[in-house]
């Protein structure tokens, strides 16, 4: 306890540079994945093939994602945008399969009425397919948040400040208090970017209390793991 | 694409490939530690999640056991245990199975507390002991989601195992956190490359099982 009275100021920065990496990957994550999502649910066959794929990216491991990725992008190892972009490629693996599955969950029926109505594909999708697909975009949205926050520390591996330099710092340094800081200040930041997105999910969607419910009823293993250290 | 060259000049390099401290020994290393960690957890996962599945109990502790695993930070656990247990193979493997264990937990639960309840009922009707439904009915029904959640485990821990070296023990991570601090980058992209491979290996392995299973499954359209 005395560390961290000690080192608030440390603890803040890192908050700050956490948020900083963790937040514009979660906003790309379901930027591109709506897209994506979108072509595997009105082509079927490309379904398969779009979550086979996705699959496999959230198969590979972070640290050397974070090592590769460089060569592809052309950044250094230590560049914010590498950083960035790998946590948003695992964002869009996993949003897809959660999107993709929303999208699905649209009552056919209320989208041939729309049809019917007179509107057109772009307006069909952004008035009645998005926000029907809301609560459950939502609910994909904050397993991604979560995961892209936890997964952020191993950054720090690279040199990079985060939540994860109190946790290499401390253990370089044989300090405990330190450690056991960053995990808890990371869980406390996830739990935070999620009870955010419940906020803005309320002010969005005011309809989405009574969609929740439903939600709530999923089986455990429907939310895919986190599998990347 | 030099580097890309390099990384593989790297890897064909006899010195560095053969030996106790070659890549192929390392990855050997790797994948034994990611058995291991995942043994344990079934070990411990599977009897409790069929206990606990069957008696349809202690539903919201389970659910929440995995969303709090989720966002433990892995390199958080593995330096944490590194600290209490000092160097060695005790402190990352004890977080392996940390990470491990919800998945499986929760794989074997929805397995078999999502059996059908016509089915379950059936089976009591026709006389099968409680051992005989969870052995007979519902774990044959449930294997798919349990076969999910060891998948999830194996890539979580086959992903931790990276940072065992960083903690003092071996697999993979050695070569990378080597070429990291000696800023040599082949290295770190070659020994990238091979986590990598294995993990897609890994998972496709796992993909080909998961057909086999859901193909031999009594109920194709719980299965689906």
């Amino acid at each position: 306890m005395k560390w961290v009275l000690d080192n608030v100021g440390t603890i803040t920065d890192a908050t700050w540079a956490h948020l900083w990496l963790a937040l514009p990957a979660i906003v790309i994550s379901f930027v591109v994945a709506i897209p994506v999502a979108w072509v595997a649910s009105r082509f079927r066959r490309s379904r398969f093939t779009l979550l086979l794929i996705a699959g496999l990216i959230y198969a590979i491991p972070s640290l050397p994602l974070f090592i590769i990725l460089p060569l592809i992008l052309g950044t250094s190892v230590r560049s914010l945008v590498n950083v960035i972009a790998a946590l948003g490629l695992y964002g869009v693996a996993l949003m897809v399969r959660y999107a993709a599955d929303a999208l699905d969950a649209v009552s056919p029926d209320t989208v041939l009425a729309a049809t019917a109505m007179g509107y057109g594909p772009l307006r069909r999708f952004f008035g009645v397919q998005l926000p029907l697909a809301g609560p459950a975009l939502l609910a994909g949205l904050r397993v991604v948040a979560v995961s892209t926050v936890s997964l952020v520390p191993v950054s720090a591996l690279l040199g990079i400040n985060s939540l994860g330099m109190l946790l290499t710092d401390g253990f370089q340094r044989d300090i405990f208090a330190e450690v056991l800081a960053g995990i808890v200040a990371t869980v406390v930041v996830a739990v935070a970017v999620d009870l955010g997105l419940v906020g803005l999910g309320q002010l969005l969607m005011p309809w989405w209390r009574l969609t929740m419910k439903r939600s709530a009823k999923r089986s455990p293993v429907e939310d895919k793991q986190v599998v990347t250290a | 694409m030099n580097y890309v060259v390099a990384a593989w000049q790297w890897l064909a390099e006899p010195i560095n490939m053969n030996g106790p401290n070659g890549w192929e020994s390392r990855m050997v290393e790797h994948l034994w530690y990611t058995a291991l960690a995942t043994v344990i957890a079934c070990l411990i996962g599977i009897p409790l999640g069929y206990a606990v599945g069957h008696a349809h109990r202690f539903r919201t502790a389970i659910v929440s056991s995995t969303g709090a695993a989720r966002a433990l930070p892995t390199l958080g656990v593995v330096t944490l245990f590194g600290l209490m247990l000092g160097i060695g193979l005790e402190a990352p493997m004890l977080a392996f199975v940390l990470l491990a264990l919800p998945s499986v937990l929760a794989g074997a639960y929805a397995g078999v507390e999502g059996a059908p309840r016509d089915a379950v009922d059936a089976a009591r009707a026709m006389g099968m002991t409680e051992w005989q439904i969870l052995f007979r009915v519902e774990a044959p029904l449930g294997m798919p989601l349990l076969l999910g959640g060891i998948r999830s485990a194996t890539l979580q821990v086959l992903a931790t195992a990276t940072l065992a070296a960083y903690v003092g023990a071996g697999g993979l991570g050695r070569f990378l956190f080597l070429g990291l601090k000696t800023q040599n980058y082949p290295m770190m992209v070659a020994s990238s490359l091979v986590v990598v491979g294995l993990a897609v290996v890994v998972d496709l392995c796992f993909e080909v099982v998961d057909r086999l299973v859901r193909r031999s499954h009594p109920v194709r359209a719980v299965a689906s």
